[in-house]
């Protein structure tokens, strides 16, 4: 899977968990520049990126990510 | 909604949680309200997101109460002036093996561990007793589910220090609490851990990173169990499973391949699925569940097929059947016509997703769960769990029995042109007193469960029934009714309120004046309702003498009533007319008040029931 096509389905899951149709996430997304992506939230995201790639974040990737480039990378590094 | 009857896809129901929300809040208008404390003993934040959507479903709106992280026995036992206001009208305490503060260690003596088994149940129990006398409402309690690794490995339940054979008994304790404490309620996730997977279910990330008792993706399967107890206790449980036969109660089309050749029976792995099936569709009858047919078939190859010597439902188990080629659609109707109950109280069960989806679009309300292949069968009407017990009372059990009775009724009927003559060959013979202890559960159950029969729709705990019938401001009646067929059980309740003729402003509102208020010479009716099973039998008017004659000892001369209009309740519209009560007002959104003023020489109403003379309160 592509960069692009990772960010194209993470793009929506960020529309589907917050449902918010006009969501576009890039490398430098992070919490602060979506309004309800608060920590509790965010217990939410990760499962719904974890099921969409079929991959599972362990306790250090969830500790360290520091946006969403970092997910992406994560996530490529995991489903190859 | 689909996405929300088991099976679900849980990890859809999180992800589009809000969506799912809207569409349930505009799918309906007539949701129950209910206020609901979570007190948590971890993180309850997604549990209370996905709850909520599972009640909606149910019909029920929760407005929550959350107590702040691994607060919940601090919410409870220190004074607590936000909880207190909030008035839960039920509690559910969300701890789990992670609240568990002092475990056993193998060095312990067995008199230390009987203390730590005692230290950790008295906590909880102060907890609940604490929460009976201040709150007084439903509570519905986690159990403990097994640790994710084990010490002592296989022997982990064997030796007292073991942390499962600690949970094991702690447990038992709980069940023991439970069994004790009317309106205490078990949730069990140590099964539910167990059907979901433990190693799974207690994903130590979870706990490490959010403080979540399970994994994240095990929540919608939490969260449906819990709200199953939930509609339970609010009265919104199915009552009725209807259905299908051929291919679902047995294999094979009786009538084409003959009773002879269906699969049912242990010869073949099929038939013994079958028989499985039907020995757990005939237990539902035990917990008050009514069993009905609806199959596109001949009445007689359908009764062979019930007939069929190696299979375990028998005709006679069933309180209809409809065998005919009707479409399915009607015969739902027409079956919940019969049975006097909502097609909301029905489950249908079916092999055939065309004849399903016929039923689901054209029967509103049924529920009919895509119940798989047949080996799948059990697992998705249990785990479903329309019929969620959380109590079991006399007349669940006899429930069956009872619509049978009905039914002989019915051709007793027939043999009489005069419905007085009817009546009177039915040899009716009713008990009319005050709340009595025994009945308290079951009137407590029929507040909220009557919809039909039911002038004002109040739902009430049986901690607040009690209240009633303690409070010497209330005239409370119950009534039971019994006749040569039968026993009726409990099927009417009344409710009224000692107060002064001012207070019909307050009613006319929709709302009470409240424990406190001043006592006066007029009688506020707070509640009617008749179990729709006792419909024209004319208990009503021995409902009405009871009343009169209570009012009459502690001289009310005024009887006041009120109808408050829902979906649901159109039929007693007149009620209060027929009563003899003249109507006074009547607002804009359709309430309408009816007053009653006691003649002195009032004739009593009921003449074909033979009355037991309550105790006047």
């Amino acid at each position: 899977m592509s960069r692009e096509e990772v960010f194209e389905k993470l793009n929506e899951v960020f529309r589907d968990v917050f449902d918010d149709e006009e969501i576009t996430v890039t490398d430098a997304t992070t919490a602060d520049d979506i309004e309800e992506w608060d920590s509790l939230e965010h217990i939410n995201l990760l499962a719904a990126v974890e099921q969409e790639f079929g991959m599972k974040f362990n306790m250090g990737q969830v500790v360290s990510m520091k946006n969403v480039g970092e997910m992406a990378d994560i996530i490529i590094s995991q489903i190859g | 909604m689909r996405e929300l009857e088991y099976p679900f896809d849980g990890e859809l129901i999180l992800k589009k949680s809000k969506k799912l929300k809207r569409a349930l809040l505009e799918e309906r208008s007539d949701f129950l309200e209910k206020k609901i404390a979570v007190l948590g003993g971890s993180t309850t934040h997604d549990i209370i997101r996905i709850l909520e959507l599972f009640l909606l479903e149910q019909g029920i709106r929760p407005v929550f109460y959350e107590s702040e992280y691994a607060q919940y026995w601090q919410d409870v036992m220190f004074d607590n002036p936000e909880l207190l206001s909030f008035a839960p009208d039920l509690i559910f305490i969300h701890t789990s093996n992670r609240n568990i503060t002092t475990w056993p260690s193998v060095s312990d003596s067995e008199e230390r561990v009987d203390g730590l088994l005692s230290e950790q149940y008295t906590h909880f129990q102060a907890m609940w007793e604490k929460i009976a006398e201040v709150y007084h409402c439903p509570v519905i309690q986690n159990n403990f589910e097994y640790p994710f690794y084990r010490l002592l490995g296989n022997q982990e339940g064997v030796y007292l220090q073991g942390r499962i054979c600690f949970i094991n008994r702690l447990n038992e304790k709980f069940y023991q609490y439970a069994r004790e404490h009317g309106n205490f309620y078990i949730h069990d996730i140590n099964y539910l851990s167990a059907s979901y997977g433990l190693d799974k279910w207690a994903d130590p990330l979870y706990w490490h990173m959010y403080k979540y008792a399970c994994c994240m993706q095990a929540v919608p399967v939490f969260a449906h169990n819990l709200a199953n107890i939930i509609k339970s206790v609010f009265g919104r449980n199915r009552k009725a499973l209807v259905l299908d036969l051929d291919n679902t109660l047995w294999g094979g089309v009786v009538g084409d391949d003959g009773p002879e050749n269906l699969e049912i029976g242990q010869e073949t792995p099929m038939g013994q699925v079958y028989s499985e099936f039907q020995g757990y569709v005939k237990a539902q009858k035990d917990i008050g569940v009514m069993l009905a047919v609806n199959s596109k078939n001949e009445y007689d190859n359908a009764a062979a097929g019930l007939n069929h010597p190696d299979g375990i439902l028998r005709p006679e188990d069933f309180v209809l059947i409809k065998a005919n080629w009707e479409p399915k659609s009607r015969n739902m109707t027409a079956i919940a016509q019969e049975l006097n109950i909502l097609s909301d109280s029905l489950v249908f069960a079916d092999d055939n997703p065309a004849e399903r989806e016929i039923v689901s679009a054209q029967t509103a309300g049924v529920a009919v769960p895509e119940i798989g292949s047949p080996e799948q069968y059990i697992r998705v009407l249990d785990h479903s769990g329309f019929f969620e017990v959380t109590s079991l009372s006399e007349d669940d059990r006899k429930r069956s029995e009872m619509y049978r009775a009905n039914m002989a009724r019915k051709q007793q009927q027939e043999r009489f042109s005069d419905y007085r003559e009817y009546l009177l060959s039915l040899e009716m013979r009713g008990t009319i007193r005050a709340f009595e202890p025994v009945y308290m559960a079951r009137i407590a159950q029929l507040t909220n469960k009557s919809n039909q029969f039911n002038l004002t729709t109040r739902r009430f705990t049986q901690a607040e029934i009690e209240a009633f019938a303690a409070d010497p401001n209330y005239i409370t009646r119950y009534g039971k009714l019994t006749d040569r067929f039968g026993d009726n059980g409990v099927v009417s309740v009344v409710i009224g309120r000692k107060g002064t003729a001012a207070d019909t402003e307050v009613y006319r509102q929709g709302k009470t004046p409240g424990a406190g208020t001043a006592s006066g010479g007029v009688l506020h009716l707070e509640l009617w309702l008749m179990s729709c099973r006792v419909l024209k039998r004319d208990m009503e008017y021995a409902m009405m003498d009871s009343v009169v004659e209570a009012c009459r000892d502690c001289g009310i001369g005024t009887v006041m009533g009120y109808y408050y209009p829902t979906a649901k309740n159109a039929m007693v519209k007149e009620f209060y007319q027929a009563m003899g009560f003249e109507r006074t007002d009547e607002t804009d959104t359709g309430v309408t008040i009816w007053r009653f003023e006691i003649p002195a020489d009032y004739e009593k109403k009921n003449t074909v029931i033979t009355v037991e003379k309550g105790e006047s309160i």
